[in-house]
C-alpha cells in the first residue's frame, strides 16, 4: 500500500511538472472544451427567455450556473482516451509497460490525477471571465461544496473505469471508432452533457438510470447548482462508489482475458 | 492547368488507398449515423420546450443541421487530414520532402491527402437538406439555389483558409495537436444558426473564424434569408483570408529551417 502511496505522489508530481510546461497547449484544449457547453448555454437561455426566463424550472442564472460548472467538472473528467488504449496496443506500446512492476492503469490514473492540478489552475480565470459575462446564480451550502470535491473525483474514477474498459476492446478488434463513439453519444444524452437531466423526458431519465454516465456530468453539477437534499447526495456518492466496484471488477476481467491475446514486440 | 492535374492525380490516389479498406466503409456510415442521430435528438429536444430558436422554426434549423453536417464532410475529407500531416511534418521536420517538390508548396501540402469515405457525411447532409426543403414546402429559385452554391463554396474556402493559418503557427508553437480540439469546438457552434449566439461571440464567429460563413450564411441562403449584401461581404472575406493565409505561410516557410530529415 505503500509502495503505490509512493508510486501515485511521484507520478502525479510529474505530471504536473511536465503539463505547466504545455500551458498554451492547455489551453487550446481547455477553450475548445469550453465552447462546447457554451453553444448549449446559450440555446437553452434563447429558449428560456422566449419563455419568460425559464424553461423546464432552469432560469437562465441555473443555466448559466449549470454549463459553468460543467466546465469545472469537465476538466476533471478528462481522462485516458479509450483512443489512446487503441494507440497503445495497436502500435505495441503496451509492452514497455508490461515491464514495469504495477498494473498500466496505475500510471494512467496516477498521471491524469496530478495533471487535474494544473487544469484546474489554468481553467480559474476562464471560469472567472464565463462568470462575468453569464451570470450565474447559485447558492451552495457548505455541505454541498464538500460533497462537490468528493463527487468530482468519484466523477474522474467513474468515467476513468469505464473509458479503460472500452479502450481495452482494442484487444480483439482494432476498428473500435464506431464503438467509441456510439458510447460517446450515450454520454452525451444520458449523462447530462447535453441538457441537464430534469429537462429529458422520463423515459430517457429512467433509461439513465441504468448507465453509468450521469455520475460523471449530472450528478456532480447537480450536487452544486441544484437544490439535493443530504440523503440525495449521499447516495448519490454511493452509487458512484458502485460504479467504480463496477467497473474496477470489469477491467480486471478483460484484462485477464484480453491480456493473453495481445502479442506485440517493441515499444 | 497543371496543378489541377496533380490535384486529381492526387484524389486518384487517395480514393485507390480508401477502396482497399471496404470494411472501413459500413463503419464510417454507422459513425455518421451516430452523428445524425445526436444531432436530430438535440433538435427533437429544443422543439420539444419551443415552437421557434431565435426566429428559426423546426425545419429551417434541420437546414442549417444539414449544411453543417455536408460542410463537416468537407472539412474532414479534404481539409483537415493535409492539416494533420502538415503539423506532424514541421514537428517532425520530414516538410523539406514537399518543399523541394518542383511546384508550389502550398498547393501541394493541400491537396495530399483525401479520405474518401468520410464524403458520407457530404451525402448525409444533402439528404437532411433535402428533407428540411421538403419540409419547408417552399420552392427553390434559381437565383436561390445558386446564392446557396457560391454561398457554400466561400464558406469552404474561408474554412481552408483559416485551418491552414491555425496550422501555419506550428512553424512558431511545434505542438499543436490540441488545435484539432480547438478548431472541432469552434465548428461544432456552427450547428445552430449564428443569430442566436450573444454579439462578442457572433462576432468572433463570423470574422475570427469563418463558421457563419461556412454554414450559417448558406442556408440563409436556402431559407430566403440572405441579402446580396452578405453574400459580397462573404467574397470580399473569403479573398482577405485567403491572402493573408498565403502571407502567413510564406513567413512560416521563411523561417523553417527543417530538422535535417
Amino acid at each position: 500500500m505503500k509502495h503505490y502511496l509512493g508510486y501515485y505522489l511521484s507520478n502525479m508530481r510529474i505530471a504536473i511538472l511536465g503539463q505547466i510546461q504545455y500551458r498554451a497547449q492547455n489551453y487550446f484544449y481547455m477553450v475548445g472544451t469550453i465552447l462546447e457547453p457554451t453553444v448549449y448555454l446559450v440555446v437553452w437561455s434563447t429558449i428560456a427567455n422566449s419563455q419568460g426566463g425559464s424553461v423546464g424550472g432552469y432560469t437562465t442564472g441555473a443555466l448559466a450556473a449549470y454549463y459553468i460548472v460543467w466546465t469545472l467538472v469537465r476538466q476533471m473528467n478528462v481522462v485516458f482516451t479509450p483512443y489512446g488504449w487503441e494507440g497503445r496496443i495497436q502500435r505495441g506500446q503496451l509492452s514497455g509497460e508490461l515491464l514495469r512492476p504495477v498494473h498500466p492503469i496505475h500510471s494512467d490514473i496516477s498521471y491524469f490525477a496530478g495533471w487535474k492540478f494544473v487544469q484546474i489552475f489554468l481553467w480559474l480565470p476562464l471560469g472567472a471571465v464565463l462568470a462575468l459575462i453569464f451570470k450565474p446564480v447559485l447558492h451552495p451550502t457548505w455541505f454541498q461544496v464538500v460533497a462537490f470535491f468528493f463527487a468530482i473525483w468519484g466523477a474522474f474514477l467513474v468515467r476513468t473505469m469505464l473509458y479503460a474498459s472500452l479502450g481495452m476492446i482494442s484487444f480483439w478488434t482494432t476498428r473500435v471508432g464506431a464503438i467509441f463513439e456510439l458510447v460517446f453519444a450515450l454520454e452525451l444524452i444520458l449523462g447530462g452533457r447535453l441538457v441537464p437531466m430534469t429537462l429529458m423526458p422520463d423515459w430517457v431519465q429512467h433509461v439513465a438510470a441504468v448507465f453509468p454516465f450521469q455520475w460523471t456530468f449530472y450528478f456532480p453539477i447537480n450536487t452544486l447548482v441544484g437544490n439535493p437534499g443530504v440523503s440525495e447526495i449521499l447516495s448519490g456518492l454511493g452509487m458512484q462508489v458502485l460504479w467504480i466496484a463496477i467497473g474496477i471488477v470489469f477491467v480486471n476481467i478483460i484484462w485477464h482475458f484480453g491480456i493473453r491475446r495481445f502479442s506485440s514486440v517493441g515499444n | 492547368m497543371r496543378t489541377i492535374k496533380l490535384a486529381w492525380n492526387y484524389l486518384r490516389i487517395g480514393i485507390a488507398n480508401e477502396l482497399q479498406y471496404r470494411v472501413n466503409f459500413f463503419i464510417q456510415l454507422l459513425q455518421s449515423f451516430i452523428a445524425l442521430a445526436t444531432g436530430l435528438i438535440s433538435l427533437w429536444l429544443v422543439f420539444s420546450h419551443t415552437t421557434q430558436l431565435g426566429g428559426w422554426n423546426q425545419p429551417e434549423l434541420l437546414a442549417v443541421m444539414g449544411v453543417f453536417i455536408m460542410m463537416g464532410g468537407v472539412i474532414q475529407s479534404a481539409i483537415q487530414p493535409n492539416m494533420q500531416r502538415l503539423m506532424d511534418e514541421i514537428q517532425d521536420g520530414t516538410l523539406d520532402y514537399a518543399l523541394t517538390k518542383p511546384v508550389d508548396g502550398q498547393v501541394l501540402i493541400s491537396i495530399r491527402e483525401f479520405r474518401f469515405w468520410q464524403t458520407t457525411d457530404i451525402v448525409v447532409g444533402m439528404v437532411v437538406l433535402v428533407v428540411a426543403v421538403l419540409q419547408m414546402q417552399m420552392s427553390i429559385g434559381i437565383w436561390q439555389a445558386l446564392a446557396f452554391a457560391v454561398a457554400l463554396l466561400l464558406g469552404g474556402v474561408m474554412i481552408y483558409a483559416f485551418w491552414l493559418m491555425l496550422t501555419t503557427t506550428a512553424f512558431w508553437l511545434i505542438r499543436i495537436w490540441e488545435l484539432v480540439n480547438l478548431f472541432q469546438g469552434l465548428y461544432a457552434a456552427g450547428r445552430w444558426p449564428v443569430t442566436i449566439y450573444p454579439a462578442w461571440l457572433r462576432l468572433g464567429l463570423t470574422f475570427l473564424v469563418p463558421v457563419a460563413f461556412a454554414v450559417t450564411v448558406p442556408a440563409q441562403a436556402l431559407t430566403n434569408r440572405l441579402t446580396p449584401v452578405t453574400l459580397v461581404e462573404a467574397f470580399g472575406l473569403a479573398v482577405l483570408l485567403l491572402a493573408l493565409s498565403r502571407f502567413i505561410w510564406r513567413l512560416g516557410v521563411h523561417g523553417y529551417s527543417g530538422a535535417s530529415a
